[in-house]
Order: structure tokens, then sequence, then C-alpha cells
């Protein structure tokens, strides 16, 4: 667990061809008049070893974007379109049968809240090893010997006997590290990890942000991170993608995203990260309003009724992701007429990581 | 587990204990009483003391209930003095009990064998015509009476088409061996194969009759448990490790589902035993709902005490098992 990754095939940042291709993916809920876009024209890629952050408030479409890549949306009362290409493969035109082959094995996804996400009358060592005999072909036997291994790996002391037990008898953050297990049972090729921290407390947190980043960096497996709060991108994503009522807003590598955020909507997410200056707990700039202050993106920017940099194409014309005109940092793209020309906080690099591993250069 | 299993055990005995107070108080504080009954018109109030005190019924009522208890602890709850007058009441209990036990049975495992497989597949196609059929069909189920559906069962199968007997537990022609008194397990144990099938026979229709209201609340709870279960995050999770749909199915689905299914049955026991009299009546199947009623119209003490004694006795046992099953599914209630 506390081997140090080698890094000269695995550089943080990710290198060649993509693994995942999302393209203007959408998810829309219910018909008609009452058809809601939750994801709207959404496009990313991931390469190999990269970990690239889906960042936005609550209801943003973070999750929903997640369940449509890996095929678990419900059954009924949605449209999903768009491509989502894994490995030469769109996802969202393999069988159920093709698809559940995958997941588990190439595609794994930790969620966010670990206690409702396990089985509680199931003992923990069936669950991780469920997903060993339904890959690996492996009988129960081994299957629970590997399990103990996993255990062990993601930091549970004393697994085999952890392992007899139930989620109710585990903490908080055993809980999320033996989904980290069961989810890297098959070495994944791409994590999604949903608010892999939301529901636990601040130490804990840490500690599983933490061993998230060593396993990523250590197989080279890519990482999708979800999250609401710009304090985890700092600490592990290479590239940022925000997203605002469903769409992406701003795309940027992490350390310019942090140095110099453009959308407003960025800098008020960056101006209301709790600093260590600041006394606990209080909240210096957050976003005015709320996302039920959205209005639709048609003819407009939805951002519009919260944004301080409002001009007056800003509701007349629905603003174009587009590169960055004032050419910041490689691949930056940008969805709004009036960016921000400064940062709207320049101490903002006191509680910016130690930009020492893992990060583009 | 053990300790869960001892602790059970000890409620039960309790609630056994609070149950035969006040039964034979109740009973006791019935009008007329066993010695009006017995002396009927011919008696005098010297006579009815006489025999009271013969009875022991002079005495305060804790002094008799402690008597009735010793006795019970050493099996004998004395002699019938109704209909089966001179027999140990406890005879009563062990020739007519089986029967209404092995139909109660019999009703209950018919409804468990359809109800819990509709209500999942009703679940997993809610709001198709399977779903909304089946739902009107167990609404029928609950609100016809069971002595109604009985009587149509009968009249259709067995008078009408011939297929089943209309009554009785087994054909008298067939000479079988009776050692437990359940029909069809007695037919087993010696094997008279023809016994034994016989008496299945005369089992399907009031058995269908008396599990029609188990069945639809079973299919209703196992259904509606589905659904919510379902939704769960942990179904979900399931799905994402790519686990095939029978796994998913049987270990994250059913095996959540029937946590709420399993403690229905539990009270479902009682209202299964109260059908049976019922039905019992309307296929003259010889349980205990005959002794019963006979039994309450000539205040037979002895009798009565037996028979909802031992019905109490099976439910708490039957719920005991319940409970037990429960903290096996559900390993957030063993402690
Ligand atoms: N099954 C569904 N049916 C209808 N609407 C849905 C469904 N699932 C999600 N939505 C809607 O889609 C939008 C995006 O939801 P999503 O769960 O992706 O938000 P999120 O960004 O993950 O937020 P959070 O931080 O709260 O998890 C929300 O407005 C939500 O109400
Ligand atoms: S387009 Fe206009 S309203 Fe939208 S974020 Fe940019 S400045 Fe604000
Ligand atoms: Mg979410």
């Amino acid at each position: 667990m506390t081997r140090t990754a080698t890094t000269s095939t695995t550089t943080g940042s990710g290198s060649g061809e993509p693994l995942l291709s999302v393209r203007d993916l959408s998810v829309t809920f219910g018909r008609g008049r009452r058809a809601f876009a939750a994801v709207d024209q959404v496009s990313f890629d991931v390469r190999p070893g990269q970990t690239v952050g889906l960042v936005g408030e609550s209801g943003c479409g973070k999750s929903v974007t997640s369940l449509a890549i890996m095929g678990l949306l419900p059954a009924r009362g949605n449209t999903v379109t768009g491509e989502v290409m894994f490995d030469g493969q769109d996802l969202l035109r393999l069988s159920q049968e093709q698809l559940r082959e995958r997941r588990g094995s190439e595609l794994a996804m930790i969620f966010q809240d670990p206690l409702s996400s396990l089985n509680p009358v199931v003992p923990l060592g069936v669950q991780v090893a469920e997903v060993l005999q339904a890959h690996k072909g492996m009988k129960s036997g081994p299957a629970s010997r590997k399990a103990t291994e996993l255990l062990n790996k993601v930091g549970i002391p004393d697994p085999t006997r952890r392992l007899k037990e139930y989620p109710h008898q585990l903490s908080g953050g055993m809980r999320q590290r033996a989904l980290i297990a069961m989810a890297l049972a098959c070495e994944p090729r791409l994590l999604i990890a949903d608010e892999p921290t939301t529901a636990l407390d601040v130490t804990i947190q840490a500690q599983i942000l933490a061993l998230l980043r060593e396993l990523v960096t250590e197989s080279g497996t890519a990482l999708i991170m979800i999250t609401h709060d710009l304090g985890v991108v700092a600490g592990l994503c290479d590239q940022v993608n925000v997203l605002y009522g469903g769409k992406v807003v701003e795309r940027a590598e992490r350390h310019d995203l942090f140095s110099r955020p453009r959308h407003p909507y960025t800098g008020g997410l960056l101006a209301s990260i709790p600093r260590l200056t600041e006394e606990r707990g209080r909240r210096l700039n957050p976003v005015p309003g709320s996302v039920a202050d959205n209005i639709p993106w048609e003819g407009g920017c939805a951002f519009a009724p919260r944004c301080a940099s409002e001009v007056e194409a800003c509701r007349s014309t629905t603003p174009e992701l587009e590169p960055d005109r004032d050419g910041l940092g490689p691949d930056r793209l940008l969805r709004c007429h009036h960016p921000l020309e400064e940062n709207p906080l320049d101490d903002i690099r006191t509680h910016q990581p130690e930009d020492t591993e893992g990060g583009p250069a | 587990m053990l300790r869960f299993i001892v602790r059970r055990m000890l409620q039960a005995v309790l609630a056994l204990f609070v149950l035969s107070v006040l039964l034979f108080a109740w009973l006791r504080s019935l009008p007329g009483g066993v010695v009006s009954a017995l002396l009927g018109e011919r008696g005098t109030p010297e006579s009815a003391a006489a025999l009271r005190a013969a009875l022991g019924l002079d005495q305060p009522l804790p002094v008799q209930y402690w008597r009735f208890l010793q006795r019970a602890l050493e099996g004998d709850f004395g002699i019938s003095n109704g209909v089966y007058r001179g027999q140990p009441a406890l005879d009563v209990f062990t020739q007519r009990f089986p029967a209404t036990i092995e139909l109660s049975i019999f009703a209950m495992v018919l409804a468990l064998t359809f109800a819990i497989p509709l209500g999942y597949l009703a679940a997993r196609r809610r709001g198709g015509v399977f779903d909304t059929g089946s739902i009107v069909f167990s609404l029928v189920g609950v609100a016809v009476p069971v002595f109604f559906l009985a009587y149509v069962l009968k009249y259709i199968f067995a008078v009408q088409l011939g297929w089943l007997p209309p009554s009785g537990r087994q054909d008298v022609t067939i000479n079988a061996t009776h050692i437990t008194n359940f029909y069809v397990l007695d037919g087993l144990i010696t094997r008279e194969w023809d016994a034994a099938w016989d008496a299945f026979k005369h089992l399907i229709l009031p058995g269908i009759a008396l599990s029609s209201i188990p069945f639809a609340i079973i299919f209703r709870i196992t259904r509606a448990a589905v659904i919510d279960v379902m939704d769960e995050d942990y179904v979900r999770t399931a799905r994402a490790k790519g686990l095939r749909q029978q796994t998913i199915r049987v270990r994250h689905i059913m095996r959540n589902a029937l946590i709420p299914v399993v403690t229905i049955i539990g009270l479902q026991i009682g209202a299964l035993l109260a059908g049976a009299v019922l039905t019992e009546k309307v296929f003259a199947f010889t349980g205990i709902g005959q002794a019963l009623a006979l039994g309450f119209e000539l205040r037979d003490y002895p009798v009565l005490q037996v028979l909802i004694m031992m019905a109490a006795l099976i439910y708490i046992i039957v719920n005991l098992i319940v409970d037990v099953t429960y903290a096996i599914i559900d390993p957030r209630v063993r402690t």
C-alpha cells in the first residue's frame, strides 16, 4: 500500500490515444414538452492513466453523465444520444450482455454513499468475490483468497475477519475502501468515481483520496473523478471539465484552471473553497443563487441570472464551447461571452496543492 | 445467533404463560359455565355446589389455575366433558389438530410457491398488463370470503366436474394406516402411496380456498418489496459490477425483498388457522374447527384450553422460526 509508483509509463497526465471518448452525449428525461436535458451535448476524452474531473454543483448532470457511460440509467423514461467510444466500441450501442461483460472488468464505478451502495444482507467477502467470479471465472475458494488480498491492498486491517462481516459492522471509510476494492478487483482500465468522499468526514476523505490516487497511479487506470468540490480536483485531477446546467462550460488542465479561471462560474467555485485562513465552516464567496435559478440554454446563457460578468449577448445568444480566444494554455475550452480577465482570487495559491507530482508541468 | 434464539425462546415461554392466564380467566368468566351445561334442567343449587366442589371450581381462581398449570405441564389437560366425554382432552387435540396443520401448511406452501415468483415478475413489469392483471386478481383474492370461495371451488371441481373429492380427508374405502395423523405424511411413511395420493387430492380444493388470502397478501408484499429494492443503490452497484442477471436477482434483489415477506408469513399464521376453521366446515374436513365450535357450546373447558393453547403454541413456534429465518436473512437484527 505504501509503494511508490513507477512513474515512467504512468505519468499522471496520461498519454496516447483516448481510452474513452465521449461525444455529444445528451440524456433527456421525459418526453415532448416536459422533456428535460439533464446532460446536454457533453464531450470529453480520457486517456489511459489520466484523471479527468467533472465538476459542478448538485444537479448539473454529473451522475447522469457517469451512469450513461456505464449504461446504468433506468431502463425507461430517458433518451440517451451521442457516442461513448471505449476501446473502439460505442458503449451506447452494445447489447446488455456485451455491456455486462465490460462492467466490473474493464469499466468500474464507485458511488457516493458507501453504506447504501453495499448490500446490507450479504457478507463483504461475497460482495468482493462475486466480481471475480463473474468476470474471471474464479471458483469461490480462490475468489475469496483474492478478496482478502484486495481488502489488504485498500488498507482494511484484518481482512480475513472483515470478509465475514456485513456492511453495518464497518465504519464509513472502511465501507468506501471495500467498494474501491470491488471496483478495482478486475483491474479495470477506466474507473468512474462519483463523489466518492462526500458522505465521509474530512480526515477520512483525505485518506480515501490518497488511496485512490495511489491505486490509480500504480495501475495506470484512467479515472473520471466526479465532484462538486474543487479541493478534490486540486489534489487529484489532470484535466477538469466544469459543468453547468448539463453543459461543459469550461475545460482546462488543472494548473491552468486554478491559476486562471476564465468562466465566471469557475471563478465562483474557486472562491467558495474553504481556506485555512478562514473561519472554519464558513464560505467566503459562494456562487450567488442556486441551480434553481437556471434558465434554459436556448437563446442565452443558463448562468446569466447568477452571473456578475453578464453582458447583453448573454440573454440573447447561447454561448458555444470554443477554444479560449486568449489562448491561455493548451486545450482550453470555454463557453462564455465575457470571460474573467483576472483571477478573482489571487491568493488562490495558498490552498493549491504541491504541484510536484502527477500534474502537468 | 444462539443468544438471539435463546432470548426469543424465553420471550415465547413468557408469552405463552401470559396467554394461558388470560385464557383461563376468560373461559371461567363466560356466562353459563360447565356446571349448568352438565346439569341442564335438573340442576338444583345443592347439586350444582357439589359438582362444583368435585370439579374444583369452588377454589379461588389462582388455585384453580395453579392446578391446571401443574397438570398441563405433565401433559394432562383433563378429561373432556363435552361431546368427547371421557376422552382425554389432549387426545382430541392430537387426533384433530394434524388435519388443520396439514391443510394450513399445504395452503401456505401453495401461496408461497405462486405469490413470490409472481410478485417478482409483476414488479419487473410494473404497469404492464401482467402486473395490472395480477393486482386485480389478488384484490379479488382478498375480497372474496374464504368460505364462499370454498363453496364455489367445491361446486365446480368436485360436484360438477368430479375431478376432486368434495369432502373428507381420505376415501373411506382406503384402509390406511395412521401414525402421525398427518395423512399424506402417514401414507409416505408407510409407503401406502395410494393413501398418500388420495389424502393429497383431498387437500387440493380446501388448500386452494385457504391459500387465497395469504397468496394475495404475500404477492402484494413481494411486489412492493421488489419494486423498492430494485431502486436501491446496492442493486445499481451489483449491476455496475457486471454480475449475471441471475446473481443480481437472487442475491441482491430477492434476499432483501424477502425480509418483509418473511415477517408477513409469521403474521399470517393466525389468519390461516382461523380460515382453516371455515374451510374445514365446507369440506367436512375433520380438523379442529368442529371441535372448537362444539367445545364452546358445551363449555368443554379442557378441550377448549388444549386447542387454544396448542394453537397459540404453534403460532409462537412458527413466529420463532420466522424470527430466526429473519435473523439469518438480515444480519442487522441479530444483535
Ligand atoms: N431518473 C431520473 N429521472 C428524472 N430526472 C432525473 C433522473 N436522474 C436525475 N435526474 C435529473 O437530472 C439532473 C442531473 O442530475 P444528476 O444526478 O446528474 O446531478 P449531479 O450533478 O450528480 O448532482 P449531485 O451533486 O447532487 O449528485 C437533475 O436535475 C436531476 O433531477
Ligand atoms: S455567457 Fe454571460 S452570463 Fe454566461 S457566464 Fe459568460 S458572462 Fe456570465
Ligand atoms: Mg450525483
